[in-house]
């Protein structure tokens, strides 16, 4: 048992690594963003794409594909979310649900049905594994992907609390029109904020393709599971996060103990009580408890 | 007569909504008796476009006079056709049990709306998509159901393919007619002027009195009611259940889809948009993929270039109002002298 729980605490780090953008970005521009998760499939064909056709290892690829997902975070702002989100609160929920419509079927469209995984371009690192004591085997991919969520949501920790633009950003989620006033300026402000969680997905989809398998409709569950991590544990920085991307692997691992269908079951059965006892204790909208990066 | 010139009329209707009212009534009358010359295919394509019109109709009392955008909306579409499936099997009358599944629907709601309005925005709609994807998985672990499998409403095989499919047709179009005669009546009614400031801004309504969150609720459970209806309608003309395909979020799309285009928050746009989507399928539909794409895109073209819709901008430009569910106020319209100002005809933009 004490091996499932590890193996469900690892998985964890990758709900944070797919949930921390999604938690940024509603956290800066109060918009969620419905193609969260059709982008880090995307990040992961190109990433396929670049293995398979130019045998470049998924961790060089990164070099190609990080860059390219901080250019969409910043052109998806610039160009969609940034108008749709002057029409009200409703709009860019539309306008991001169409948006991944759009990108899953073209998906479909260049890459087919078939599922891929990038695991066969990463050596023997998809199936390595350390043996810890008590016979508990952990892979080694697995370790990584949890030491990378650490680095990642503390160094987005550090870089909201102690750099200049950081201040800027955390400003302009605050209230855009003061933080305007003080000479910041909040467009910029914001789409480098959709950079920075587009590099932070590009990273997501690339683990997501060396740990399991995706196909081009892997989008929608990738946003749900985004979405449940950061609600169970987003209590107030980014850290929560991780706590909840943890329960949430955890509660997964837990149902299909019970059920050989109760892994996805377990993980939003966990979602939806942790949901009802915190609206029914605090009384607060949830958009008080998803808030983010207000830590100081 | 100086002071009656000056009076405000208030309007409820128009020359021309009279008249729409009348054609309405004239087309219900003729799509009634359509399927006495109608091929078969037609038919069937016709019951489609009823199911696509509920759909629309219902989404857009949710999100275009609730604001309460949703895209787990197909958990209700689902339900209705399991239910359908369920109570079936437990010996109701075919027929019967669409209906019965759609009030089964309209019930299990209200438990869920105490629990899911709490949540705003953006929230609410992921909120939903996983409670669709949640019961999905459980549906899927009812033996009935066979999993993925699936299995089929098997007891509407007594009836020959001929009443079957006229039947349910005519079950169709009185749905249709049925939930859009509720709503309607609802927006014109006194709970219309409160869903209507509640659209316009939610804070500014709870603070002059309205009550939000029932009439949030009442729009809830309706919209949870009327596609269910459309699921139990969708599995007649179809006869398998395969939850796939009943649970998928492509539902919302499609209605998503056909508001955008038509015109959120307009009673007509609706109506419009689902004609569209039936066009487009119609004609587009063999492309497969391209189609998906197509939709996606032209949904998010109208988010950010025409929110208010086909129909909200025909509105707009022509103060044209067919079925008018809200009021208008219109400065000296008793004196026939008086020529139209600019300014009176600004008079006429308050919303529907």
């Amino acid at each position: 048992m004490s091996n499932q729980i590890i193996q469900g605490i690892l998985l964890g780090g990758y709900y944070a690594l797919i949930a921390c953008g999604l938690s940024f970005m509603f956290s800066v521009m109060r918009i969620i963003n419905l193609a969260h998760g059709s982008l880090a499939v995307f990040s992961a064909y190109a990433l396929w794409w670049l293995a398979s056709r130019y045998h470049v290892s998924p961790f060089v690829g990164l070099l190609i594909v990080l860059p390219l997902m901080a250019a969409i975070g910043w052109a998806l702002q610039r160009f969609l979310l940034e108008r749709s989100a002057r029409g009200g609160a409703l709009l860019p929920i539309l306008t991001t649900f169409g948006l991944a419509i759009v990108i899953d079927n073209l998906l479909f469209e260049q890459f087919g049905a078939d599922t891929r995984s990038l695991a066969p371009y990463i050596g023997s690192l998809s199936y390595d594994s350390w043996e810890w004591p008590g016979s508990i085997y952990v892979g080694k991919l697995a370790v990584m992907m949890f030491a990378t969520a650490i680095v990642l949501l503390g160094g987005l920790q550090l870089f909201l609390t102690h750099t200049r633009l950081g201040r800027s950003i955390r400003a302009t989620s605050e209230d855009p029109d003061t933080a305007g006033l003080v000479g910041v300026d909040a467009r910029r402000a914001n789409a480098i904020a959709a950079a920075i969680a587009m590099v932070t997905v590009g990273l997501a989809g690339a683990f997501l393709g060396m740990r399991a398998t995706f196909d081009p409709y892997a989008g929608a569950p990738q946003l749900l599971f985004a979405f449940e991590a950061a609600v169970i544990g987003g209590a107030g920085s980014l850290w929560g996060t991780l706590i909840g991307g943890i329960v949430l692997a955890l509660a997964q691992t837990l149902g299909a103990q019970v059920h050989p269908q109760g892994f996805l079951i377990g993980g939003h059965a966990v979602f939806l009580v942790v949901l009802f006892v915190r609206l029914s204790a605090s009384g607060l909208g949830l958009r008080d408890l998803l808030r983010l990066g207000k830590t100081s | 007569m100086s002071t009656l010139a000056t009076m405000p009329v208030i309007e409820r209707g128009t020359a021309t909504s009279r008249i729409a009212a009348m054609a309405v009534a004239l087309i219900i009358a003729l799509l009634a008796i359509a399927p006495q010359f109608l091929s078969a295919g037609s038919v069937d394509r016709m019951t489609a476009l009823f199911i696509y019109v509920i759909l629309a109709a219902m989404w857009n009392a949710l999100a275009g006079f609730g604001g309460l955008v949703s895209v787990g909306q197909q958990v209700f579409f689902g339900l209705g056709a399991y239910f359908a499936i369920r109570l079936a099997d437990a010996g109701l009358n075919p027929f019967l049990a669409l209906f019965a599944s759609g009030l089964v629907v309209g019930v299990v709601s209200i438990p869920l709306s105490l629990f899911m309005l709490r949540l705003r925005n953006g929230e609410f709609a992921i909120g939903m998509w996983v409670i669709a994807a949640l019961t999905h998985l459980l549906v899927n672990l009812d033996r009935l159901v066979q999993g993925e499998t699936g299995t089929s409403l098997i007891s509407l095989n007594v009836y020959d393919a001929g009443t079957r499919r006229a039947t349910i047709y005519w079950l169709a179009l009185a749905s249709m007619t049925a939930l859009l005669a509720i709503l309607f009546g609802l927006l014109r009614g006194s709970t219309g002027a409160a869903i209507r400031a509640i659209r316009d801004n939610e804070d500014a309504a709870a603070s002059v009195g309205v009550r939000v969150t029932g009439t949030k609720r009442l729009l809830f459970v309706l919209a949870a009611f009327g596609i269910g209806i459309a699921g139990a309608l969708w599995l007649a003309t179809s006869i398998t259940f395969q939850p796939k395909t009943y649970f998928n979020v492509q539902w919302t799309a499609y209605m998503i889809f056909m508001v955008l285009v038509g015109g959120i928050g307009t009673f007509e746009g609706a109506i419009l948009g689902a004609l569209v989507f039936f066009l487009i399928e119609t004609w587009f539909g063999g492309t497969g993929v391209w189609y998906l794409v197509g939709l996606g895109a032209t949904a998010v073209v109208f988010s950010l270039f025409l929110p208010r819709g086909l129909w909200g901008t025909i509105e707009e430009r022509f103060g044209l109002r067919l079925l008018p569910v809200g009021y208008r106020v219109r400065l000296a319209a008793a004196d026939d002298d008086v020529t139209p100002s600019p300014q009176q005809t600004t008079m006429h933009q308050e919303k529907a």
